[in-house]
């Protein structure tokens, strides 16, 4: 039997690094999905829930072409490094933001369109920007919202299999995951491995979830409504 | 930013014509008005539906008008001429909405700090609790929304808003939800803050009572348009329209005309022609004399009589100074509450309010024989 913990090391790394990075741009993009009035925006929000419904090798195979020698992306990335995207670590993460991306922009959304349109208008009133209002009021409002789609980007990209087999290929330390070390193991029979493997991913991710949830209840829930008693 | 209040020393008063339409399925709604508010309680006074918050809206900026002019003193906060529409958030325009919006994460300190972000933190806390004091809600100042009280995040609501400086102030029902000792004691407060700093305030209420206890003006307000301003008095008291009629709360509104008018006795004699409100066109015997008014005989106009104004006898009375008895037959008795209102049948139908104790010592039922007595100065004569 043998656990490949390097693979546990790099999946984690990928999930923590693609989390962070769907922090960053998930707000924003989330901010104006929640709040956009413009006539499009549907569009813009069909193509942020597309990987939930695509198969995880579409999404890989147009990434590695994307990332690829032959693509404006490529080359621009090839003649600042010299070498491509495809079967690194950077491309790896790449292909997991895209992957994960509506795992974490719809919860921020739903969260920040559910805040009382009455605060914001309020916070207005009272001399607040707009900039102000959302770190004042928007986004302390919207924890829940943030841990769950945070929790979930990283859970899911974790687990993910189609996209790193696509773009990463399965190099070990660099882009072999624990999801692509099983699939390996199970092809070379030896199940006593895969199995210890998979069980541990499964602890693992339990493990964080629980946690997750547990931060995430509210002590006081309820009582953050607005309006006066009648 | 809002200017201090100090620093100028009249303070300018807040002029706006505006028009807003939302276009709907069955009916576009259309606000279309034009009012100036000098410094002081202005009340916008109305039915739900009339547009209040509509015209409050547009100016703290959180609508946009479709055409006018919105202005305080020189400070120009929309013109559609000019394409000007200056953002909420620079209007320095105080609005507390009617269901408050605190905000639910931070605390009462917080929440009145929550508009002084451009002072530096001790500035901040100091002005913060000063407010806090003279609204007497300095113990609550680590208590968050939900740990206080209706009357108690009234007080919040309208502290956070003080504490900006604001130049115009906006208030929608603010004290709707509240029971009537509170409501005096926040009304006693708003008033004190208006006598030591002096700037226009829009009020929006359906009370009658505060209408009179802060009132300095009143914009009475339907289907988006204006249709009478003047003191409380002149609009509440004597109302020139239905409409002002039917919300200073008369039940009892006649079509009538001049009989005969009496100068020296400073009275005219209607002739009352039917209930306007029930029975359109029937004719009735029954003549007031009413309070002194321009018209001639033979012109049309309204009577309105409060039912709480009216007396009610069981025998014929005498030696009274009310000028009008009425003889009636009892129709219908029915309990609201603790008042009875009795519907009484004198040619024309009128509604009378009597006490419980009143119902059972004169032991009245449908049917019985009355006489209604009203004092000439209780006929409020109105434009027909």
């Amino acid at each position: 039997m043998l656990i490949d913990w390097q693979a546990f090391r790099l999946t984690i790394e990928l999930a923590v690094v693609v989390s962070a990075v769907l922090l960053l741009i998930g707000l924003p993009l989330a901010y104006w999905i929640a709040f956009s009035r413009w006539r499009w925006r549907f569009i813009v929000e069909a193509m942020v829930a597309l990987p939930i419904v695509l198969p995880p090798t579409v999404l890989g195979f147009y990434v590695l072409v994307a990332l690829g020698s032959r693509s404006p992306l490529g080359r621009w990335w090839q003649s600042l490094t010299g070498h491509t995207l495809a079967f690194t670590f950077i491309g790896l993460v790449i292909g997991s933001i895209l992957y994960s991306l509506p795992f974490a922009v719809q919860p921020f959304a739903a969260s920040f369109s559910s805040v009382d349109r009455k605060l914001l208008a309020a916070s207005a009133t009272l001399g607040a920007s707009p900039l102000r209002t959302f770190f004042r009021i928007v986004l302390p409002l919207s924890v829940p919202g943030l841990v769950t789609g945070i929790s979930l980007a990283f859970a899911h990209t974790m687990g993910e299999f189609g996209v790193v087999l696509m773009v990463g290929g399965n190099i070990p330390g660099i882009t072999r995951t624990v999801s692509i070390g099983i699939y390996d193991q199970v092809q070379a029979s030896d199940y006593a491995s895969a199995n210890a493997m998979a069980l541990l991913l499964l602890v693992f991710c339990f493990g964080v979830l629980t946690l997750v949830y547990a931060l995430n209840r509210r002590p006081h829930q309820g009582s953050w409504t607005v309006g006066p008693i009648k | 930013m809002p200017k201090p209040t100090e620093t100028t020393p009249a303070n300018p008063t807040l002029t706006a014509r505006l028009r807003k339409s939302f276009p709907a399925a069955e009916r576009t709604f259309s606000l279309d008005v034009e009012f100036n508010a000098a410094p002081g309680f202005t009340i916008l006074f109305g039915p739900s539906g009339a547009g209040k918050t509509t015209l409050l809206d547009c100016v703290a900026g959180l609508t946009t008008p479709d055409a006018g002019r919105i202005s305080v003193g020189e400070r120009i906060l929309f013109d559609a001429g000019s394409r000007i529409d200056i953002p909420v958030a620079s209007r320095g325009v105080g609005y507390v909405v009617q269901d408050l919006a605190l905000f639910p994460h931070l605390t009462v300190e917080e929440n009145t700090e929550y508009g002084l972000f451009h002072l530096p933190r001790p500035a901040r806390r100091e002005r913060a609790a000063d407010m806090l004091r003279e609204f007497r809600i300095d113990h609550l100042s680590r208590q968050r929304h939900a740990q206080i009280s209706g009357g108690e995040r009234q007080r919040v609501a309208l502290a956070r808003t003080l504490v900006t400086d604001p130049c115009v102030l906006l208030l929608d029902e603010p004290l709707a939800a509240l029971d009537a000792t509170t409501k005096s004691k926040i009304i006693d407060d708003l008033r004190r803050w208006n006598q030591a700093h002096r700037i226009p305030i829009l009020y929006v209420t359906h009370s009658r009572e505060e209408v009179l206890a802060l009132g300095e003006r009143v914009l009475v307000m339907e289907q988006g348009r204006s249709i009478a301003q003047g003191t409380p008095h002149e609009v509440l008291r004597t109302p020139l329209q239905e409409t002002v009629a039917q919300l200073a709360g008369f039940e009892n509104i006649f079509d009538a005309t001049v009989e005969s008018i009496h100068e020296d006795r400073g009275t005219v004699l209607c002739r009352v022609l039917s209930s306007a409100l029930t029975r359109p066109d029937a004719g009735s015997s029954v003549i007031l004399e009413t309070p002194l008014i321009r018209a001639v005989a033979g012109s049309l106009l309204r009577v309105g009589i409060r039912a709480g104004d009216i007396l009610l006898a069981i025998n014929p009375p005498t030696g009274l100074s009310a000028r009008n008895v009425i003889p009636g037959n009892l129709i219908s008795l029915e309990q609201r509450d603790v008042i009875v209102s009795a519907r009484v049948d004198c040619g024309v139908e009128m509604e009378v309010h009597l006490t419980l104790a009143a119902r059972d010592t004169l032991h009245l039922a449908p049917g019985k024989d009355v006489w209604l007595v009203i004092k000439t100065h209780s006929c409020h004569l109105m434009q027909k």
